[in-house]
């Protein structure tokens, strides 16, 4: 059988991302949807239990790539072993995870397989084998319909903008070994080392974002005298920091940044959201001391349900929001940390 | 070295963008350098004060579009050039991607192609690793920081900004960068580079120039539409000591059932 839908499983240290797991399940539906089976593809090393979960996810076949020049990610080989399986299997339609290296090996992959790629798309609509995308441009304040001319459609998916992935432990299926394409020789980069990699939560994933924004440093205590005004400024904004993690943390959520505050260094800018920063769709984002500048609100619209809580009644945040506090984030977020964890039982 | 920077001209982040009769428009808000793009001319610039060479800032627009080279210009690049050509309207990313490495081709002798993180406006973010790819260059995208060059040994060490940290990879040159945010803030065109990229003249290639004939755009974009307007009820909690609107607040969010 030569399934026409394949997914790319998108993988870190052996474990799937999320994400893989949401392309799967989008890609099940697309399969039954035209008739036709599903196939994962799964590059690593030490990643047979991927393979077996793409299955319980949705998979007719996997194909595995398991091959030690692939313990690390690396976009020239993973590529290669990705874009020699599809030629010669010619697939209509490949998923792949909007992650960084899914969208990198897309991005690839239409060069060498001479078709197009269709990036970070939130629905997709089917007439016989043809996809027609529907992906945000401009940080979502507009949307576009894509299609692709040509086979394979390379199609990656936006985080959560799919249905939630569901376990089926009795779901069999059959796992096809792949080989490695490059030799080591062959590669011209290498990974030496990761930094900070493995900590928080990832805005990207995140159920939940406590955002923090410029009014993050009107905080009412003393800085102390001995630093310069800007370092003042930014002690205060850590504080602030500090009690919109804390209220993270409770949520087990992630905690995000408008560029104001990145800009005026009060978080670095992995934490930022917006349109220069990382468009994000969480079920719930509570918004602190951000006023709503339109780059901003571009980044987090699409969440589920948006709380604010600002000084100024008039912060075009509150238009957004389903739920507003005109109050001071000092005296409003510690009282939600407390209230909420209280419920929660925590 | 010689490097080469890949820049595109765009709305302004804080433009209010809207769809008119299928075309988008931005009303008069300014059309500037993609702000990604000015992390790479930094980087690029910032390579180039310490280890030596120029750096050639390259866009692919109408001819209207020079705004992102003055300003690349104008940060300190030596060279701008303006791809243009009818021909090359409606190119998707991999047909901009094959002319923007015919582009680098005709350059010669580069030693580095850099590129933003994503355009603002079609917020693809593929080009590096799809010019790269035609080029047979390796790709080295979402860079956060250049730890180490040796422009003798054609090496290059940098961090990449990934889901889950950095990850830390060495490169032989030449290769193709793209550079985020983390890198460092751009630096303010000078006042002797405002008035220079004033005078510049910035040629023009065509596709004849580069020596190819238009590649066949595959992805097209029937429409475009502005997204469907969410019906919020806003609610403003009022009323009480902080304690009893975080109270309130809690139970309205529990009831949400989003945790």
């Amino acid at each position: 059988m030569t399934n026409k839908v394949w997914v790319y499983v998108d993988q870190f240290k052996g474990e799937a991302l999320p994400a893989s797991w949401e392309a799967v399940t989008a890609g099940r539906d697309l399969a039954d949807k035209m008739g036709t089976g599903l196939t994962a593809i799964v590059i690593g090393s030490g990643v047979e239990a991927i393979a077996n979960t793409a299955i319980q996810y949705g998979a007719d076949e996997v194909l595995l790539a398991d091959d030690a020049s692939l313990e690390d990610y690396r976009a020239n080989p993973y590529t290669a072993v990705f874009a020699k399986a599809a030629a010669d299997a010619a697939p209509d339609v490949v998923l792949f995870p909007t992650t960084s290296r899914g969208r990198e090996v897309a991005a690839m992959a239409a060069i060498d397989l001479n078709t197009g790629v269709l990036v970070d798309v939130t629905a997709m609509e089917t007439e016989g084998d043809a996809i027609l995308a529907t992906r945000p441009v401009y940080a979502g304040k507009l949307l576009c319909k894509v299609k692709c001319a040509t086979r394979p459609q390379l199609v990656t998916l936006r985080v959560r903008s799919f249905g939630k992935p569901e376990l089926d432990e009795s779901r069999t299926g059959t796992t096809t070994a792949i080989d490695a394409v490059m030799a080591e020789d062959e590669i011209a980069t290498k990974v030496l080392d990761y930094v900070d990699a493995g900590g928080g939560v990832s805005l990207s994933d995140a159920n939940v974002i406590v955002s923090g924004g410029r009014g993050v440093s009107s905080n009412p205590a003393e800085a102390p005298a001995d630093l310069s005004a800007e370092d003042q400024e930014i002690w205060k904004a850590h504080e602030g920091f500090r009690l919109i993690g804390e209220l993270a943390t409770v949520l087990g959520g992630a905690v995000g940044a408008s560029r104001a505050a990145v800009d005026a260094k009060y978080i670095p800018y992995a934490h930022q959201v917006g349109q220069t920063g990382k468009v994000v769709s969480p079920d719930l984002y509570i918004a602190s001391g951000i006023s709503g500048a339109i780059q901003h609100l571009a980044g987090m619209r699409s969440s589920k349900v948006i709380v604010a809580i600002n000084k100024d009644a008039d912060a075009p945040i509150f238009k957004l929001a389903r739920y507003g506090v005109v109050g001071d984030l000092y005296d409003i977020v510690p009282a939600l940390t407390v209230a909420l964890k209280e419920r929660l039982g925590k | 070295m010689k490097i080469i920077v890949f820049v595109k001209q765009v709305p302004d982040s804080a433009a209010s963008v809207a769809v008119e009769d299928g075309k988008v428009t931005w009303g008069d808000a300014p059309l500037v350098i993609n702000p990604w793009d000015e992390y790479a001319v930094e980087a690029a610039l910032a390579l180039t004060e310490a280890h030596g060479g120029d750096v050639v800032a390259i866009s692919m627009g109408s001819e209207d579009a020079k705004e992102a080279l003055k300003h690349s210009l104008a940060m300190g690049c030596a060279e701008a050039i303006l791809i243009n050509d009818p021909a090359f309207a409606g190119a998707d990313s991999a047909a901009a991607a094959r002319i923007l490495a015919a582009a680098a081709q005709k350059v010669g002798d580069a030693d580095l192609v850099i590129f933003g993180k994503q355009a603002i406006d079609s917020d693809t973010g593929v080009s590096a690793a799809m010019t790269a790819r035609v080029l047979g260059w390796p790709a080295i995208t979402l860079v956060a920081a250049i730890d180490a060059l040796d422009a003798d040994a054609k090496t290059i060490q940098a961090q990449r900004a990934m889901e889950e940290g950095r990850q830390v990879v060495s490169s032989k040159l030449p290769a193709v960068l793209s550079i985020v945010k983390d890198y460092g803030e751009p630096r303010y065109p000078s006042f002797m580079g405002i008035r220079k990229a004033s005078k510049a003249e910035i040629p023009m290639w065509s596709a004849a120039d580069l020596g190819i004939t238009a590649p066949e755009a595959v992805v097209s974009w029937p429409e475009i539409m502005s997204p469907p307007a969410r019906e919020i009820a806003n609610e403003i909690i009022e009323g009480g000591s902080p304690e009893e609107i975080a109270a309130t607040l809690a139970d309205k969010i529990m009831a949400e059932k989003v945790l």
